[in-house]
């Protein structure tokens, strides 16, 4: 597992970015220490991530979406299913980070990787029926068929800006898929120390890659930049400054994006409905 | 009825004018068609309206005047005269209408049961229809559309969406299974000039039956028609307060759009206007819903039902002089049918009658404003100067008084192209080509725009796989320009926020539980 274990023998894993299913180092070479729970003990040297790298984890997300919005819905399903698979292999590596990082219990810390793998399973079997349950056929007053289906609003940048929970930052990023999207997540210590071991599960769960990308680094540095990109189509942002917030849609105004307030404490089916478009397409009917 | 006096008038002038250039064109055609029918001019009477001098503001379920007094005018765009002069609403009379709309949501509407509110806004589409006749010549009189286009179009879908919409007021359950709706509270609604009471509709009836209250503010060259629906609201009894209807431009919106005390901001309109409204609410918790410009693609496969997809063209990007956000003003010709195609168009372009919006024949009526005209012209001629192939065509002159812009397109047009890339909102046309289907759909969504597409093929599985394709969020399959209260529209990207129309309408109007 990650982090610097100086009492033992065994080999610590060097926590590197996620970007376009790889596992790069942060091209700027910075770095920032992660602490032990409670302790000075620096568990990691983590990678601070650039302007740079998060502009290339764009590009692959904008170039992996139209294909994973592509995909069948069925196929989007195992994929995330196959992440709750790959996840559940990884337990007690993620116990174990927990613990160590955040202080939790034992219990405590499998209860939060139980509700991560959960929440993967829950979207997976959501990936082949929100659009059952969003998508209309218009009674439209003349001789068309009209229906209304959702489509993936494109790539979310994912600002991960409040404490790090296991399984709500699995929910997130699961229901942003879900949808066909892909996603850039920026996040903060501590959770970021786990960034290897989560990128390890969608690395490995046969998700094309580009589609998920996660950056470890400061917020304070990078949200302007992931706020102003114009390849990005939406913002979600799981804070709660307003003032964050507002500066973001505020940023968001060039190319419109659709900026997206974290406000759902559960699964549900909004988190999916909030990142999609809805196409009407019409068509004549006998003639 | 002033008004009306002037503008008789003027017709029996431009009676005159029309007739002596019509027999010049009879002289030299007289050889080659021997027979020729002509057009006589079929006006719409406009004595079943009756325009006050001048118009108040509507709030709290009264007509009062502006706090400062302050009236401006509003023009007959079809002869450039004035037609009446409206109430400029200040920051004063703002307040006023959003406290009525709140007081009305507090202590009457959100109390409410979801049946009697839709009680109300059938009622409201029943006189609306009743009334049709008066509100479809008063339209094309303010805002110079066709009066076919009037009565055929805007009026009939006008009533339509208040009795869509209507019935959703006791069936809220039912939109979001699972789901509790609430309403937002106030809503602002600010809308554009080019279907002046339609627009209305859109942004009034799901907001009513969503539980909300309403403070809408028309646009300032368009302001009669939402102040006869005014009149309309008055007479089916709506609790006061309900919907306050205020006049006025650009200073106006801004007030009502900053009052503290507005949840929820809905607006039509131009991108630019758009994002400074995104801009005023971005720190606050008003939800936004916009829907904005847009540059949409129309697409002809060789395959298509060609003299059809002409014909679709035509509607696409001269429906209401191209005063239309989801206009189809970039049209994708294959490049093996190209010259077929513009062939066609040039010959059905010089059909197109140009003249008098009261006219039952005409096509295409007056852009709406002097501002508006100057603007299409501005496009027109850089877009010459940028070198691009110029036509246009039409069976008719336009009438020397008045705001008028012929048809017309601009061929073989790089995406790189001024004209090819902004909005222009007028009778206007690019025509470029492609090869493959691919190269359609990647032309089709180079632009920061997502409002409409459309696409020809007799080809379905062509079709099916374009519309897959194409960012946009309406596709109009083998037709275009259809709307309907029942089919959800709005754009991708830049052409805005959310949905109106449809189930996915209501969306916009609610906090989801």
């Amino acid at each position: 597992m990650s982090g610097i274990n100086q009492a033992s023998s065994h080999i610590a894993k060097t926590t590197k970015l996620f970007i376009k299913g790889e596992f790069p180092r942060t091209e700027s070479g910075r770095s920032f220490p992660v602490k032990v729970h409670g302790g000075e003990q620096v568990f990691a040297h983590i990678c601070q991530a650039s302007r740079k790298d998060l502009r290339n984890a764009v590009e692959a997300a904008k170039a992996a979406q139209p294909g994973w919005a592509g995909r069948t819905a069925y196929n989007r399903a195992q994929i995330l299913y196959r992440m709750a698979e790959m996840a559940e292999g990884k337990r007690h590596e993620l116990v174990e980070g927990l613990k160590t990082l955040m202080g939790l219990s034992e219990d405590k810390a499998d209860q939060e990787v139980q509700q991560g793998i959960d929440s993967l399973v829950y979207y997976a079997g959501f990936a082949d029926k929100y659009s059952q349950v969003m998508a209309s056929v218009n009674p439209v007053a003349g001789p068309f068929h009209n229906f209304t289906t959702p489509d993936a609003v494109g790539v979310v940048g994912l600002l991960y800006d409040r404490d790090f929970s296991l399984a709500h930052f699995f929910s997130t990023i699961a229901a942003v898929v879900c949808a066909g999207n892909s996603v850039v997540v920026v996040f903060d210590q501590p959770g970021a120390a786990l960034l290897s071991e989560m990128g390890e599960i969608f690395k490995t769960s046969d998700l094309p890659a580009g589609v998920i990308n996660l950056l470890s680094g400061h917020l304070d540095e990078l949200y302007s930049f992931l706020g102003e990109h114009m390849e990005v189509h939406s913002i979600l942002y799981t804070g709660n400054d307003s003032q964050r917030l507002g500066e973001l849609k505020e940023m968001a105004i060039e190319n419109m994006k659709r900026v997206v307030p974290w406000t759902f404490d559960n699964c549900d089916l909004e988190p999916i409905v909030s990142f999609t478009e809805s196409k009407t397409v019409w068509h004549p009917v006998g003639i | 009825m002033l008004s009306k006096n002037k503008d008789s008038k003027k017709k029996k002038k431009k009676n005159k004018q029309g007739k002596s250039k019509d027999a010049k064109v009879k002289k030299t055609e007289a050889s080659r068609k021997p027979f020729q029918f002509d057009y006589d001019e079929s006006l719409e009477s406009t004595d079943v309206v009756n325009i006050k001098e001048k118009n108040q503001l509507f709030i709290n379920g009264r007509f009062v005047d502006p706090a400062e007094g302050k009236y401006f005018p509003t023009l007959n765009p079809g002869t450039g005269d004035v037609l009446a002069e409206v109430a400029e609403a200040s920051g004063k009379d703002v307040d006023r209408a959003v406290q009525a709309a709140r007081k009305a949501y507090e202590n009457v509407w959100s109390k409410m049961s979801g049946q009697e509110r839709g009680r109300y806004i059938f009622r409201i589409a029943r006189l609306l229809q009743e009334r049709a006749r008066e509100f479809a010549v008063l339209e094309t009189l303010d805002n110079g559309k066709p009066i076919k286009e009037s009565r055929d179009n805007d009026i009939p879908l006008v009533a339509a969406h208040f009795f869509y919409n209507a019935g959703w007021a006791d069936k809220l359950d039912f939109a979001f299974p699972g789901k509790k709706l609430k309403p937002l509270g106030v809503a602002a609604q600010i809308i554009p000039w080019n279907f002046p009471l339609l627009m209305a509709a859109w942004k009034i009836a799901p907001a009513l039956a969503t539980g909300n209250t309403v403070v809408l503010k028309p646009a300032e060259t368009t302001s009669l028609s939402a102040l006869l629906l005014a009149e309309v609201i008055q007479e089916s009894g709506l609790p006061e307060g309900v919907v306050n209807i205020i006049t006025g431009a650009g200073a106006t919106g801004s007030h009502l759009v900053n009052h503290a005390d507005v949840n929820k901001v809905a607006f039509t309109g131009s991108t630019a206007v758009g994002k400074m409204i995104a801009k005023a609410t971005a720190k606050s918790n008003k939800k936004l819903t916009l829907e904005l410009g847009g540059k949409s693609a129309h697409i002809i496969y060789e395959d298509a039902a060609i003299d059809q997809a002409v014909e679709g063209v035509v509607n696409g990007i001269f429906f209401n002089q191209g005063h239309v956000c989801c206009a189809g003003s970039r049209l994708l010709v294959e490049e093996s049918i190209a010259p077929l195609v513009i062939e066609k168009l040039k010959d059905r372009m010089s059909k197109i009658r140009v003249g008098n919006p009261l006219d039952k024949n005409t096509d295409i009526g007056a852009i709406n404003s002097h501002r508006e005209l100057e603007k299409i012209k501005g496009f027109v001629r850089d877009a010459k100067q940028e070198g691009w192939e110029f036509y246009e065509a039409a069976a008719t002159e336009p009438p020397s008084q008045g705001f008028y812009h012929k048809p017309c397109f601009f061929n073989d047009v790089a995406s790189s192209a001024t004209i090819f890339r902004k909005e222009v909102f007028g009778p206007v046309l690019t025509v470029s080509t492609f090869r493959t289907p691919a190269e359609a759909i990647a032309k089709a969504n180079d632009t920061p725009y997502g409002l409409a597409a459309g696409v020809w093929s007799e080809k379905a599985s062509k079709i099916q796989k374009t519309a897959l394709g194409l960012k946009a969020g309406v596709i109009w399959a083998n037709t275009y320009n259809k709307f309907d209260p029942s089919s959800p529209f709005g754009g991708y990207f830049e052409s805005g926020w959310g949905r109106e129309g449809g189930r996915h309408g209501l969306y916009p109007y609610v906090e989801v539980n």
